[in-house]
């Protein structure tokens, strides 16, 4: 698993950098340049694509709607990723300290939800949320409600199907850094007069840091820019960045504002990512 | 002398197997006492139950007069050097050796000071910055020692503490440890596999073996007065010579191979042993001459020198006896230049009858 390039395998490594190099080049540099060609472009009259260069469509991302839309897929983006840290950490912490029978098991039920398509399973959850769905329904019979509570279409759907949806990309890279943690440091801990609380504080959260990043940077991105998620459990009301993006698209036939859109996107993701190596991960890289 | 861990009947099964089988143990304040035992007989698990970080299933463990059977880790007196010292990796030596303290919500000023003191006595003084993993082995052991006798712990556990270093490290390490436990006043409880370790730390210890103890005593006792083979065996080496007992007299017993000539030892200080018994001789106890027998011994068995070990300050010969089994002799160095062997030569080995024990192939329990 070394990742030093040996001298006597140099040929090999060279041509699987160049096979990586060619399909990156073409179905990744080559539609980003496109991208970035079309968001410097005009809008034609009938939606076409007029290439005249202008910065409008980067100044229209200046607009007090699109930085609330930015705002809100920010902060959604951020609680869904502290509340799968939050709901992963307890799972994989049992995932790493089981035996490597129950290991596989668990693994397997974590994945099993992969197996299906992710729009199949969102659809599950419209199914369950609706005003006669499975919850409402459940929570009519039981007498706790009369009347079927709004439940789709709401801040809280969206946030429940993105936790759903991202919350194994949070899990399986929280299990590889705590595994490498010896549980006879928590026994230490617990020696040395820790409580529960504090081992968990001083030396089980700093040293899970790895996979709390890992999984964090798998968890946001991803919600950041999420489209199926508060298209069908959100209704595409409030918009998130992704429907909006796609809604430019598709909808108001305006490419180069969604592919400026698309670049504001990504900015945001780098400018982010750029800070939280400032602030913590470089740190213990000293 | 007061009483600083006491055992009464302790039981502890990891699933069907049972770690620790019915172990009734009182160890003195300020002893260094070693549990001493091959891998998987138990001894860890002891140590465990001290610390707390095991419950016993059955029977009571009392530190300094208090039952602390139920008590959870962190509400004992005692503190634990793991075997592969668990230091905290992300932590400083500093922020290692001050843990216990800032849990127990010491001052700053007063953990200052400790942790300070403490680095000093382990000989880490300038080293307070680095990470465990920027030290050496030897230095990461003089952590985590520190960092478990900063709390001041009645009793110090550790468990197989120089296991991981190196033979020149370990016998440096072993000379701190003694040092230590004088400076500190605490009592130290050691887990060790190694018995030259055991023989040359301790006060006192135990042999441990399949959950239960064999002996306990000073290492000087157990090395001369063995209570069973298994026990003789496991520290330092050896002969052994199976037969039964045919005679007794004035403590001394005569004991019958069924090949070779008869032989007269000592008798366990409880009493002969009944039934089947083995012979035990030390390889450093026995004489042995090329040419003939010479007077002055009990015993004497013929053999053949099988192989010569020259190791330094001594030569240790692997001689076949008639019976094919191989017996072991030490010989001092300036003793076998003037006189020395060669394979294939035969020889006699002679000794004394109170250089000899007869051991009972099955003794009772402690």
């Amino acid at each position: 698993m070394t990742t030093r390039f040996s001298t006597s395998s140099a040929i090999p490594v060279k041509l699987s950098l160049l096979s990586a190099g060619i399909f990156l080049g073409l179905f990744f540099l080559v539609p980003l340049l496109l991208v970035l060609a079309i968001s410097l472009a005009s809008r034609g009259t009938y939606g076409g694509i007029a290439w005249i260069a202008t910065w409008e469509n980067y100044q229209r991302l200046l607009d007090p709607l699109v930085g609330t839309i930015f705002l809100r897929s920010i902060l959604f983006a951020g609680l869904t990723t502290l509340v799968c840290a939050a709901v992963g950490f307890p799972l994989a912490y049992c995932m790493a300290r089981v035996s490597r029978k129950w290991q596989f098991i668990l693994l397997t039920l974590v994945m099993i939800p992969f197996w299906t398509n992710f729009l199949v399973r969102t659809y599950a959850w419209v199914l369950i949320f609706r005003a006669d769905g499975i919850l409402n329904t459940l929570l009519i019979k039981l007498g706790l409600q009369e009347e079927p509570l709004p439940l789709l279409f709401t801040d809280v759907s969206v946030f429940v199907g993105l936790v759903y949806g991202y919350l194994p990309f949070m899990v399986l890279p929280l299990v590889v850094a705590i595994e490498r943690i010896s549980p006879q440091l928590e026994e230490a801990a617990f020696d040395l007069y820790a409580s529960l609380g504090a081992m968990f504080r001083h030396v089980l959260l700093p040293l899970s840091k790895p996979g709390f990043i890992a999984g964090g940077v798998l968890v946001f991105i991803p919600s950041l820019g999420a489209f199926i998620t508060p298209y069908l459990l959100g209704g595409g009301q409030k918009m998130m960045l992704g429907t909006l993006i796609q809604q430019e698209f598709l909808v108001s036939r305006d490419w180069p504002f969604g592919s400026a859109l698309s670049f504001g996107l990504m900015g945001t993701v780098l400018l982010l990512w750029f800070l939280l190596g400032r602030t913590s991960y470089g740190r213990d890289s000293s | 002398m007061n009483e600083s861990v006491r055992l009464d009947g302790v039981v502890k099964a990891h699933g069907p197997v049972v770690a620790v089988d019915q172990v009734s143990l009182a160890i003195q304040s300020g002893e260094f006492f070693s549990i001493l035992g091959p891998s998987g007989s138990g001894k860890t698990t002891i140590l465990r139950l001290i610390a707390g970080l095991d419950r016993p299933d059955q029977g009571e463990i009392v530190i300094q007069q208090r039952n602390v059977t139920l008590d959870p880790p962190h509400e004992r007196p005692v503190n634990m050097v793991f075997q592969h010292y668990a230091l905290f990796p992300h932590m400083s030596v500093f922020d290692n050796v001050a843990f216990g303290l800032k849990m127990k919500g010491e001052r700053q000023s007063k953990i200052q000071n400790a942790v300070g003191h403490m680095l000093t006595l382990v000989r880490l003084q300038g080293k307070e910055k680095r990470l465990p993993g920027q030290l050496s082995g030897g230095e990461q052991q003089r952590v985590a020692l520190a960092r478990a006798l900063v709390n001041r712990p009645v009793v110090l556990l550790l468990d197989e503490p120089l296991a991981a270093l190196d033979q020149q490290l370990r016998q440096e390490m072993q000379g701190e440890l003694k040092r230590l436990q004088r400076e500190v006043k605490a009592t130290f409880i050691c887990v060790t596999h190694q018995q030259d370790e055991a023989l040359m730390l301790s006060d006192r210890l135990a042999v441990m073996q399949g959950g239960k103890l064999l002996q306990v005593g000073t290492p000087q006792e157990i090395y001369d007065q063995p209570v069973s083979t298994a026990v003789a065996k496991f520290i330092g080496l050896s002969n052994v010579l199976p037969g039964t007992i045919t005679r007794v007299e004035d403590g001394l017993c005569w004991v019958e191979h069924e090949s070779l000539a008869s032989v007269v030892v000592k008798c366990p200080p409880q009493g002969p042993p009944p039934g089947a018994v083995t012979v035990v001789i030390r390889p450093e106890r026995l004489h042995v001459s090329a040419k003939a027998p010479v007077n002055g011994y009990d015993n004497m068995l013929p053999g053949i020198v099988n192989q010569t070990i020259f190791n330094g300050n001594e030569v240790l010969y692997h001689v076949r006896l008639r019976n094919e089994a191989l017996w072991m002799v030490r010989v001092p160095i300036t003793e076998a230049q003037t006189c020395p062997l060669t394979v294939g030569q035969p020889v006699y080995l002679q000794w004394s009858a109170h250089e000899g024990l007869a051991l009972s192939a099955h003794p009772a329990p402690l």
